[in-house]
């Protein structure tokens, strides 16, 4: 029994960087290997991915790129995602960035998305950056009445009134879909703050995993879909490769291919949890069995202390 | 040198041999053979970098904290001047200026003089370097705190406070939801009942004993799920950014992927 006691004691006790250690191996191993599971779509995503497909061709959509390389791994496959299945049903696309680094998001998706699989379409007439501008919650409290009081220009210095794309728009209210994707603020819920709510604007969202929680009280009237962390764009490709099946190949599948790693890591962590608990519940029992030592001013919490 | 060093440094020995018999043989990039190449070496020291503080604190992670804050420092300085000053300043004071230095879209514009304001406003901000007018930064400050605050109260009270209440209450009645849907009814009773409780255990002026007190206990219950909730996106989140980077690592670099 002392012996057992002992063990879990030496477990209470585990240096953390062994967790570290094991979290590490779990990701590595699982990428090495290449393990994929299938997802099944969640309400939230499908609704999501049912507006785009309900939009009819020609659609207007403006994609705020509010995020950064930080949390990249993320949003990225959510945003190609986006941009392909936008591309797919003829929608217009209209990039801006309320965050500095959110340019070389939009930058990412114009050159590793567009330029490549879709050469034929043309700056200006089916896609416009208008890049990043500064001012946060402002930027959308005025563009949501001007937009051409804010943005003179495009990120590449053309000037508005030149893009044919923009040339009969005023303000962002004649957009048919918001599709933000965010990793903070400004983000999806300032979009939905300063322009969905007022403006009536449709607006869905795509945010890191750790936003999410904070933005499902918008869902359904304020935020018509919600799409949080990878899983949430695994579940958005999986939707995308029964529809258009030429996003089958594994090139396309970022966000399925990065849910094997998720989940053999999140194995490994629940067993951390459990683990832990189970030796702290032993402990504490131990702890309460054993007399209270002088001074000890709460019987069984004095040597944890 | 202690016992631990010398592993230390036995092992990174090891792995800088490893990798040069590697790029030797071709099965990974020479980093001085093209920018690029350069590029995902230096990407790839300095993940490894940020990485090593889970060890423990050293000079490698040191450098790459300090040089991240350094890049930082400076592309927000860049980014604020082509982004903001000059779109939103220059080439509104004096357009076809502006356009014949920085950029030529501008030109287009007529010049607005109202734009003075906000220059004044923005010298006066930096009065705060000054020792004797640093007072008058407070002008810029006052401006910049009532129009936030009026804007973030307008929008709180419509988006958040107006309708997430609509929201609730439309939802308990059943009202706009077309045939009746158990299942539905059934979770938008546990909204509005957690809810309730959550708003019960932050109100103070009653004591918590009682019903009251038991019903503002389902309120700990409902913030402690939503804490859980949080807790495991979190986990989620931070996983797929190690992914990201240990994907980049194994393929861009080590292309062993």
């Amino acid at each position: 029994m002392n012996r057992f006691i002992a063990t879990v004691e030496k477990l209470d006790r585990l240096d953390r960087r062994w967790v570290f250690l094991v979290v590490g191996l779990a990701v590595v191993l699982a990428t090495l290997f290449g393990l994929r599971f299938p997802e099944i779509p969640t309400p939230l995503v499908a609704a999501v991915f049912d507006k785009i497909e309900s939009l009819p061709a020609g659609s207007r959509v403006l994609l705020p790129f509010d995020y950064d390389p930080g949390t990249e791994p993320e949003l990225q496959p959510m945003a190609d995602a986006f941009v392909r299945h936008c591309i797919e049903k003829g929608h217009r696309l209209y990039f801006i960035a309320l965050w500095p680094l959110g340019q070389n998001m939009i930058e990412s998706v114009v050159n590793g998305v567009i330029s490549v699989e879709y050469p034929h379409l043309e700056y200006g007439r089916d896609y416009v950056d208008l890049g990043y501008k500064a001012g946060n919650e402002g930027v959308i409290a005025v563009i949501l009445t001007d937009l051409k009081k804010l943005f003179t220009t495009d990120a590449r210095g053309s000037a508005i009134d030149e893009i044919p794309m923009l040339a009969g728009l005023a303000n962002i209210q004649s957009f048919d879909l918001i599709l933000s994707i965010s990793a903070g603020y400004p983000g999806t819920k300032e979009w939905v703050q300063y322009a969905g709510t007022p403006g009536n604007i449709p607006v869905a969202g795509g945010c890191t995993a750790v936003q999410a929680p904070l933005l499902y009280p918008y869902h359904p009237d304020q935020l018509l879909g919600l799409m949080g962390g990878i899983k949430a764009a695994a579940e958005y490709e999986q939707l995308l490769m029964q529809k258009y099946p030429q996003f089958a190949d594994p090139s396309f599948l970022t966000a399925l291919a990065r849910m094997g790693p998720q989940t053999v890591t999140h194995l490994a962590i629940i067993f951390f949890i459990i683990l832990g608990n189970v030796t702290f519940t032993i402990l504490r029992r131990q702890r309460r069995r054993q007399p209270a030592g002088p001074g000890d001013a709460e019987p069984g919490r004095g040597a944890r202390a | 040198m202690n016992r631990q060093r010398v592993i230390w440094l036995a092992i990174g020995l090891i792995v800088i041999a490893v990798l040069a018999v590697r790029v030797a043989l071709g099965d990974m990039d020479n980093p001085f053979g093209s920018a690029r190449n350069f590029g995902v070496w230096l990407a790839a020291f300095l993940t490894l970098a940020i990485l090593s503080f889970l060890y423990k604190d050293n000079p490698c992670y040191r450098f790459a904290e300090h040089l991240f804050v350094g890049v930082s420092a400076a592309y927000w300085m860049v980014m604020g001047f082509w982004s903001t000053l000059v779109p939103n300043l220059f080439g509104k004071l004096a357009p076809k200026l502006a356009s014949q230095w920085f950029l030529s879209g501008l030109a287009t514009q007529r010049a607005n003089p109202v734009y003075l304001v906000p220059l004044v406003f923005g010298v006066l901000l930096l009065m705060r370097l000054s020792p004797k007018g640093g007072h008058l930064s407070r002008w810029a400050l006052a401006f910049i705190l009532g129009t936030t605050a009026g804007l973030r109260l307008i929008a709180f009270l419509t988006a958040d406070f107006m309708v997430q209440t609509q929201s609730t209450l439309v939802s308990v009645a059943g009202l706009g939801q077309g045939s009746f849907n158990f299942e539905r009814l059934f979770w938008d009773l546990v909204m509005v009942v957690a809810v309730l409780a959550a708003l019960c255990y932050f109100y103070f002026s009653k004591a918590h004993t009682g019903a009251f007190g038991r019903f503002s206990r389902l309120g700990v219950w409902v913030l402690m799920v939503t804490f859980g909730a949080g807790f495991g996106y979190t986990v989620m989140g931070r996983i797929a950014l190690l992914v990201g980077r240990i994907e980049e690592l194994l393929g861009l670099w080590l292309r062993v992927i």
